[in-house]
């Protein structure tokens, strides 16, 4: 540090010039910190800064059946709450929150006011959705979409950006076929197509869906006919993550480029692939065991690695 | 004829009813456990059945079942006039709507049930809309 007391007219050791020359430092509270190997300044209370930097964390919710009362558990509205709480008790709020779909059980409009009503309490910065099959079998959609249409496309699927990261919200239980999986259908492809076109395979791209993109379990119906056609068209950006739900469990693969991932529920949970007779919920858990088989997902987010770091919790 | 052998031969034929009831009851009680109470859709006294292993069966009403999100029996061959009910057993909903817009029933919760009677012969698939990897068919013929 250069000599910055140059006039000592009162022999007390500081200078007025001295003193703010200091009392700038200190007071702008410079922050150093290291992110994806580059050391970077920032001041303390700045709210972009994060964005700035391109590091930021988002959490996944799925799969809350608002609506269901029985075994294992009767009471999802109050696991839902348990889940916003671990969210809202995170060191620091995450930007956004994404409920991969199966909002509610029945799609009843009361149902979607009671998950509407507990996200309220969510301390996060907006919140993206996407549909399950319960969220739009009773009435083809109209429920849902007249909540959570807006600024989608055709059956509710969109894209946003943030933070340099490409988000792509994808519908993939709508006018599902017979013996069937789930289903994107050409003109969400085609829409996908579209939307992907501009951008440098160096964006960052995180798709979520219900219904996970891969097969997961055919038998069962765990997997989309034609996400390998959404795929083939991911597959020239350098980081992919698809976060699904639908499976009421962890799950994750890695193929090249693509992080595909599915979140826990907060309602029940379900057997793993072929372990039971049926993919229905697992009513036998016990009680005390039962939070431990629940959970949410968090992301963070790092812009000059580009990676996101998936990490499961259980809301016990 | 003497009584002795009338005797032999009453007793025979109770005997042979006996075994047709049986019969008949395991073809059309509900699974023990099911959900619910259920009757019996056809009662045991009113006709002669088949063999419980054959899915045929007169009008006025058969059961599909829905357990473990699947449709039993998948197959299910039916008079033309027949009633059919599905019924839910399952924790789950599930609905049963015909691929070609024949039929569909509405939500199926548990212990649900949901009729439809097949007056045309032919072929009906059907599948849940919530599942769709389960599937039926109904053949009247």
């Amino acid at each position: 540090m250069e000599k910055r007391i140059t006039h000592n007219d009162g022999t007390d050791g500081i200078d007025r010039r001295g003193m703010l020359q200091c009392m700038a430092w200190v007071g702008t509270g410079l922050l150093w910190t290291m992110n994806g190997g580059i050391l970077t300044s920032r001041a303390f209370g700045d709210e972009d800064d994060d964005k700035k930097m391109g590091a930021f964390s988002f959490a996944q919710i799925s799969d809350s059946h608002i609506g269901f009362a029985k075994e294992p558990n009767k009471d999802v509205t109050a696991t839902l709450k348990l889940a916003i709480e671990r969210i809202n008790a995170s060191k620091a709020a995450p930007s956004l929150l994404l409920h991969t779909g199966d909002l509610t059980h029945l799609s009843k409009p009361g149902e979607f006011d009671t998950v509407a009503e507990v996200l309220k309490s969510a301390k996060v910065g907006k919140s993206f959705f996407v549909p399950g099959e319960h969220d739009v079998f009773t009435d083809d959609a109209k429920q849902y979409l007249e909540r959570y249409g807006k600024g989608t496309h055709g059956t509710g699927y969109h894209s946003f950006d943030y933070a340099g990261v490409h988000f792509i919200g994808l519908v993939n239980v709508m006018n599902l076929k017979a013996g069937g999986l789930g289903v994107l259908g050409a003109e969400q492809l085609e829409w996908l197509k579209k939307d992907l076109e501009g951008l440098s395979a160096s964006t960052p791209i995180v798709v979520f869906a219900h219904v996970p993109l891969w097969i997961v379990y055919e038998r069962w119906g765990w997997g989309t006919e034609d996400g390998a056609q959404a795929l083939a068209l991911l597959k020239r950006f350098g980081s992919v993550s698809v976060l699904n739900g639908h499976i009421h469990q962890v799950m994750q693969k890695v193929e090249g480029n693509i992080t595909f991932h599915s979140a826990r529920s907060t309602a029940f949970p379900q057997p793993e692939p072929g372990k039971a007779e049926s993919p229905g919920p697992m009513k036998t858990v016990a009680a005390e065991k039962l939070k431990s088989m629940l959970g949410l997902t968090s992301v963070n987010f790092t812009a000059k690695t580009g990676l996101l770091a998936i990490v499961d919790s259980t809301l016990e | 004829m003497k009584p002795i052998r009338l005797a032999i031969l009453f007793v025979a034929a109770l005997a042979a009813k006996a075994v047709i009831l049986t019969s008949c009851a395991d073809y059309t009680s509900p699974r023990p456990g099911g959900g619910g109470a259920q009757n019996p859709v056809e009662k045991p006294d009113d006709r002669v059945h088949a063999a419980a292993a054959s899915d045929t069966a007169k009008s006025d009403g058969v059961q599909v079942r829905i357990d473990n999100f699947t449709f039993t029996p998948q197959t299910l061959t039916v008079a033309p006039g027949t009633k059919v009910t599905w019924i839910n057993h399952d924790d789950v909903p599930h609905t049963v709507k015909s691929t070609e817009k024949k039929f569909l029933s509405k939500t199926l919760d548990t212990d649900d049930t949901f009729s439809f009677t097949f007056t045309d012969a032919g072929t009906y698939e059907y599948f849940c809309t919530v599942h769709n990897h389960m599937t039926g068919k109904i053949i009247v013929k």
